[in-house]
C-alpha cells in the first residue's frame, strides 16, 4: 500500500508518466481484488493493509495508512481519472515535464489521503494536494488563470486551517480521561470524546473538509479554478479532489464526532440544500462549458456531503456511491470539453452548434455524460441517486423529508441544463464553416473517454459489487450511530 | 580556573580565538593572498562547529554567573550552523572588488557577535546576560553599515545602534528595578524572590519590551524594514536569522527560569503581541516591492508565531520553539541566499524584476520555492512541521482562539509568498534576469538549506532530541 505512493516519483515524459499510471491503475484493481479476496477469507478487522509507522513519538504522531472497502474504492476512482488525465493532456507542449510532475504530485497527495488513518498523515497529504494546484492552474490554465489559481489556493488553504484547529482540537481532546492523547483515527473512534469540545470541533473540521466539497457558501473557488484549469488538472480536481471533501467529512468529522453531527446536522443540512439546488439552477445560466460542469458539480458534491449527513446507512452507501460516479461523470465531461475546446477554441455554447455531425465520437461520449449526470437508469448516477433519496426519505423528521424533496427537484434542473447543453451544441445546423473541417478523437483521446463510460456503465449495470463493499466498511460508523440514536 | 573549565567555555573560548586569529592573519597576509582569508576563516569556523556536537560537560563557572546544559548547548549549535551558512553566502559578495580590504574585519565582527549571543544564552546572571547582549548587538550595526559609501547602509547603521541603545536602556531600567525589589541579578534567586509586585511586574515589561525590540515584535518593529532594506543582503539574512534566533533563545529561557512566577502575566502580553505582530506584519508584507522588505515583514510575522511556542510554558512549546528556529534558519536563509545571489550578480532585488526567472534561472527559482513554501509551512517541507508544532504546543494549553488567529495568518502569509512564486513561475518577462551561475560557495550553502528544509522536517529523530533537552515550566 505504502508502495504505491512511493512509486510514483519522477515520471517526467509523458509515455514514462502513462506507463506509470498504467501500473497504478492495476496496482488499484489488485488492491481491489486483494481486498474482496480478504474479506471473503473471513478477515472482519476494520481496516486492511494497515501500516504503522511511529514517526513523532513524542506527540505520538505515526505514519499509519490503510484501506477499508471505501478508501479502495476512492483509490480506484483515483487511478482511473488520473489514467486517463494522463492520456486527455497528451497534447501538452509548454514545460511538459514539469506539468505531469505537479500533476503526479498532486495525484500523490490524493492517494496518501485516502489511505491515511492518522490524522496528522491524512492533512499533510490534504496539504500536499492542494498546494501543486496553484502551479498548475496559474502556468498551464487559461483564462483569468493567476486570480482562479489564488483563489482557489487561498480558500482551500483557508479551509486547511481550520481543519488543522479542528485536528489539534481532536487530537488534545481525544484522552478525556487522561493518558496518551492521539492522532489514530480508529483509537479515537472507540472513545468519546466530550461534548463540549465537539460542539466547536465538528463544525471546524466540517467546514473545512466541506470547502473542498463545495459547501455553500464557500463554494465558489470551484467554478473558476475549474475553467481555468487545463483539462487534466479540471478532471483530477473536479473528479478526485472534490471527494476528498466529502470523504474526509465522513472519515474525520462524522465518524469521530458523531454527537455534535447529530445535534448540529440540521445546519449544514440546510447549507448543503442550498448547494444542491442553487448549484443546478446556477448551471442552467452559465454560457461557458466548464462552467456549467463546474455549478453541476457543486450540485451533485453537494449531494455527497447531504447524504452523509442524514445518517443512516442507504444514505451513506448512496454518498459513496455518487462520490465515485460523479468523480468518473465529471472527470469525463471535463475531458470531451477539453478536448472539443481544443478543436473549437471556443467554450461558448452559444458559439457552436451541430458538432454531432462533425465529431460524432466526441458528440456521443458527451450525451452518455450527460445521460449519466442527469440520472439516467443504467449509468452508475441513477444508482447514486436514488440511494441517496431513498436514504434520506427515511429519516424520520419531517424536517429531513421535507429538505430531501427539495434536493430531489434537482434532478429535474439537472436535466434541463443537460438537454439545453446537447441541444445547442450537438444538435442543429453546423453554425460555424470553420468547424466542417474539425477531425474526431484520436486514439489518446478514445482511450481516455472509453476508460471513463465503461466504469460508468460498469457502476450502473453492477452496483451491487461496490456498495457490498461498501457496506462493510460502513458498519463501524453506522453501528456508532445507531448506540446514540435508535430509530 | 581549571583544564574542565575551559572545556565548559568551549563555544565562547574556540569562537574569541578564531575571531582573534582571523585578525591575526590579515596582518600577515599580502595583497594577493587576502582572497584565501575568507576561505581559512570558513574552514575554521565549520572546525568550530562540528567540535561544538562533541559531548560536553555541563555545570556552572564563575559563582553561577554562566551556565552550561544541554538545552543551552543546543540552542548554540543552531546558531553556528546558521552563522556558518551565512559566512558561506557572503563569500561571492566579499570577494568584490570593493570590499577587498575589509574582509577580514567582516569576520571578526560577526563572530565576536556570535560570542556575545553565547555568553548571554548561557547567562545566569543578569549581568552576564546584558554584556552578552551588548556585545552581540555593536558590532552587528559596524556590519550594517559596512558598504559604508552606500547612504542607505550608512543609515542602516546608525539606526541599528540607537534602537539597539534606546532597547539596551528600556531593558536595563526593567533590570534595575527587578534588582531594586529582590535585591539580586542571579536568575535562581531572582525566581524565588519574584512575588508579583507591581514594580517587579513593571520591571518585567520594560524588559519585555528590550527584548521585543530585538525580536521586532509589534509594536517595537518600527526599525525592522529600513534596516534590513539598508544593510547588505548577507548582513540582513544574518540579522533576521541569527540575531532573531539568539534573542528568541534567550527570551525563553528568561520566561521559563526567570519569571515563572508571573506566568499569567506574561501569557496575556504575549498573547496580545503575538496577535498584533502576526497580523501587522503579514499586512504590511502585501504590499512590499523591495524583496529584503518582504521578507523584513515576513519575519516579523514569522515571530509572531514563534510567540505561539513560547505562551503555554510547556515543554512541547520550548521544544516547538527552538525546533522552529533551526527550520527557520534553513528556510530564511534559502531565500535569502537566492535574494543575496542576484543582488550580488544583477544588482536586482525587487518582486517584478524576478519576472520569468524560472525560464532563465531554474534552479535559483525553485531553491526559492522551496524556500518560500517552507516559511509558509506547507508539507512536505520542514516549515510545516514547525508550525504544526508551534501550533500544537499553543493548542495543547487550550489556545484555540489564537491557533486558528495564526493560521488564518498563515494564509494571508501563503497568499504574498505565492505572489512572489507567480512572478518567477508564472509572469512573462521582457527582461528577465539573464540566466547566471553562481559560484562554489553560494550553491555549497543553497544546497545545505534545502537538505536542512527537506531533513529536518522528516527525520523525527532532531525534534526528538530536542524534545528531551526542553523543559517546561
Amino acid at each position: 500500500m505504502t508502495g504505491i505512493v512511493l512509486i510514483k516519483d519522477m515520471r517526467q515524459v509523458k509515455i514514462v508518466a502513462s506507463i506509470g499510471m498504467g501500473i497504478q491503475l492495476l496496482l488499484s484493481a489488485l488492491l481491489i481484488f486483494l481486498y474482496i479476496s480478504a474479506r471473503h477469507a473471513g478477515n472482519t478487522a476494520e481496516m486492511l493493509f494497515i501500516k504503522d509507522v511511529v514517526w513523532f513519538e513524542s506527540l505520538n504522531i505515526h505514519y499509519a495508512v490503510g484501506a477499508d472497502g471505501i478508501s479502495v474504492a476512492m483509490i480506484g476512482l483515483t487511478s482511473i481519472v488520473v489514467f486517463a488525465g494522463i492520456f486527455a493532456s497528451w497534447e501538452m507542449e509548454f514545460l511538459t515535464k514539469e506539468f505531469f510532475v505537479s500533476l503526479i504530485l498532486l495525484a500523490t497527495g490524493v492517494f496518501g489521503f485516502f489511505i491515511s488513518i492518522d490524522l496528522f498523515t491524512m492533512f499533510l497529504f490534504y496539504e500536499l494536494a492542494v498546494i501543486p494546484m496553484y502551479l498548475l492552474i496559474g502556468i498551464w490554465g487559461s483564462g483569468p488563470k493567476e486570480y482562479s489559481a489564488m483563489k482557489l489556493t487561498l480558500m482551500l488553504m483557508g479551509a486547511s486551517a481550520l481543519l488543522l484547529v479542528g485536528i489539534l482540537g481532536i487530537h488534545f481532546n481525544s484522552a478525556p480521561d487522561g493518558g496518551q492523547t492521539s492522532f489514530n483515527i480508529l483509537e479515537i473512534s472507540k472513545i468519546k470524546i466530550p461534548i463540549k469540545a465537539q460542539y466547536i470541533f465538528f463544525p471546524l473540521t466540517f467546514v473545512g473538509f466541506g470547502v473542498l466539497g463545495a459547501l455553500f457558501p464557500f463554494h465558489t473557488w470551484s467554478p473558476d479554478g475549474h475553467s481555468s484549469a487545463p483539462t487534466a488538472v479540471s478532471m483530477l480536481h473536479a473528479g478526485v479532489l472534490m471527494k476528498l471533501g466529502g470523504y474526509g467529512c465522513f472519515r474525520v468529522a462524522i465518524f469521530l464526532m458523531p454527537e455534535a453531527a447529530h445535534e448540529l446536522s440540521w445546519i449544514f443540512i440546510i447549507l448543503t440544500t442550498i448547494s444542491v439546488v442553487y448549484g443546478a439552477f446556477s448551471a442552467i445560466v452559465q454560457k461557458d462549458l466548464k462552467y456549467i460542469n463546474a455549478y453541476s458539480s457543486v450540485s451533485h458534491c453537494g449531494l455527497v456531503l447531504f447524504a452523509i449527513l442524514m445518517m443512516n446507512r442507504t444514505a451513506m452507501n448512496g454518498a459513496i456511491i455518487q462520490m465515485i460516479s460523479h468523480g468518473l461523470m465529471t472527470a469525463l465531461f471535463f475531458a470531451l470539453i477539453g478536448m472539443i475546446y481544443g478543436r473549437t477554441h471556443t467554450r461558448l455554447i452559444n458559439e457552436m452548434g451541430g458538432l454531432m455531425k462533425v465529431i460524432p465520437f466526441l458528440s456521443v461520449c458527451y450525451v452518455i455524460a450527460g445521460l449519466a449526470s442527469l440520472g439516467l437508469p443504467g449509468f452508475s448516477g441513477f444508482v447514486a441517486e436514488m440511494t441517496i433519496f431513498v436514504g434520506a426519505f427515511q429519516h424520520p423528521e419531517l424536517f429531513y423529508r421535507i429538505v430531501t424533496i427539495i434536493s430531489i427537484t434537482s434532478i429535474v434542473i439537472t436535466a434541463v441544463y443537460i438537454l439545453r447543453v446537447i441541444a445547442i451544441l450537438l444538435l442543429g445546423p453546423v453554425t460555424n464553416d470553420h468547424y466542417e473541417h474539425l477531425t474526431d478523437a484520436k486514439w489518446y483521446e478514445k482511450v481516455s473517454t472509453v476508460t471513463l463510460i465503461s466504469f460508468i456503465v460498469f457502476i450502473g449495470m453492477a452496483p451491487f459489487l461496490l456498495s457490498s463493499m461498501i457496506g462493510v466498511s460502513l458498519q463501524p460508523i453506522i453501528s456508532k450511530i445507531l448506540a446514540l440514536n435508535p430509530f | 580556573m581549571s583544564l574542565g573549565n575551559f572545556a565548559l567555555m568551549r563555544h565562547e573560548l574556540l569562537l574569541t580565538v578564531a575571531a582573534l586569529l582571523v585578525l591575526i592573519v590579515e596582518i600577515f597576509a599580502s595583497s594577493k593572498s587576502r582572497k584565501s582569508i575568507s576561505l581559512f576563516s570558513i574552514v575554521l569556523f565549520a572546525v568550530i562547529t562540528i567540535a561544538g556536537f562533541l559531548p560536553s560537560p555541563t555545570g556552572t563557572l564563575f559563582g553561577g554567573m554562566y551556565e552550561v546544559n544541554n538545552t543551552r548547548l543546543i540552542m548554540k549549535n543552531i546558531l553556528n550552523i546558521g552563522a556558518l551558512l551565512v559566512l558561506i553566502q557572503s563569500v561571492t559578495w566579499l570577494n568584490k572588488e570593493e570590499n577587498h580590504d575589509k574582509v577580514s574585519e567582516y569576520f571578526f565582527l560577526l563572530i565576536s557577535t556570535l560570542v556575545g549571543m553565547n555568553f548571554m544564552i548561557s547567562a545566569g546572571h543578569f549581568l552576564m546576560f546584558y554584556l552578552g547582549l551588548e556585545l552581540a548587538t555593536i558590532p552587528i550595526a559596524a556590519l550594517a553599515a559596512y558598504d559604508r559609501y552606500n547612504n542607505k547602509s550608512a543609515e542602516a547603521g546608525i539606526k541599528l545602534i540607537l534602537i539597539s541603545a534606546l532597547s539596551s536602556g528600556v531593558l536595563l531600567y526593567g533590570l534595575a528595578m527587578i534588582y531594586g525589589t529582590t535585591g539580586t541579578l542571579y536568575f535562581h534567586e531572582v525566581a524565588q524572590l519574584f512575588e508579583n509586585k507591581n514594580l517587579q511586574v513593571l520591571g518585567f515589561i520594560f524588559f519585555f519590551s528590550g527584548m521585543a525590540f530585538k525580536i521586532s515584535i509589534v509594536p517595537f518593529h518600527l526599525w525592522t524594514a529600513d534596516v534590513y532594506e539598508g544593510a547588505p543582503v548577507n548582513i540582513t539574512s544574518y540579522l533576521s536569522v541569527i540575531s532573531k534566533g539568539a534573542a528568541v533563545f534567550i527570551l525563553i529561557i528568561m520566561l521559563f527560569i526567570v519569571f515563572p512566577v508571573i506566568i499569567t502575566i506574561w501569557q496575556k502580553i504575549i498573547y496580545v503581541s503575538a496577535v498584533l505582530t502576526m497580523t501587522i506584519g503579514n499586512l504590511f508584507a502585501i504590499r512590499q516591492q523591495n524583496l529584503k522588505r518582504f521578507l523584513a515583514f515576513s519575519s516579523i510575522s514569522q515571530a509572531g508565531y514563534i510567540l505561539l511556542g513560547l505562551i503555554g510554558g510547556n515543554q512541547l512549546g520550548m521544544a516547538s520553539v527552538i525546533y522552529y528556529i533551526l527550520v527557520y534558519i534553513f528556510s530564511n536563509l534559502a531565500v535569502f541566499g537566492v535574494v543575496a545571489a542576484i543582488s550580488n550578480s544583477k544588482g536586482k532585488e525587487n518582486i517584478d524584476e524576478y519576472n520569468g526567472l524560472y525560464q532563465t534561472n531554474p534552479g535559483l527559482s525553485l531553491v526559492m520555492l522551496l524556500g518560500l513554501f517552507s516559511l509558509a509551512g506547507i508539507p512536505p517541507f520542514a516549515g510545516f512541521f514547525g508550525k504544526f508544532f508551534l501550533f500544537a504546543a499553543a493548542a495543547q494549553k487550550g489556545y484555540y482562539l489564537l491557533v486558528t488567529i495564526a493560521v488564518l495568518n498563515t494564509i494571508i502569509s501563503l497568499y504574498y509568498y505565492l505572489l512572489v512564486v507567480k512572478a518567477m513561475f508564472i509572469n512573462k518577462s521582457d527582461n528577465p534576469i539573464e540566466k547566471f551561475r553562481s559560484d562554489f560557495p553560494t550553491r555549497l550553502a543553497l544546497g545545505i538549506c534545502i537538505a536542512g528544509i527537506v531533513i529536518t522536517g522528516f527525520a523525527s529523530i532532531i525534534f526528538e532530541v530536542i524534545k528531551n533537552m526542553s523543559f517546561g515550566i
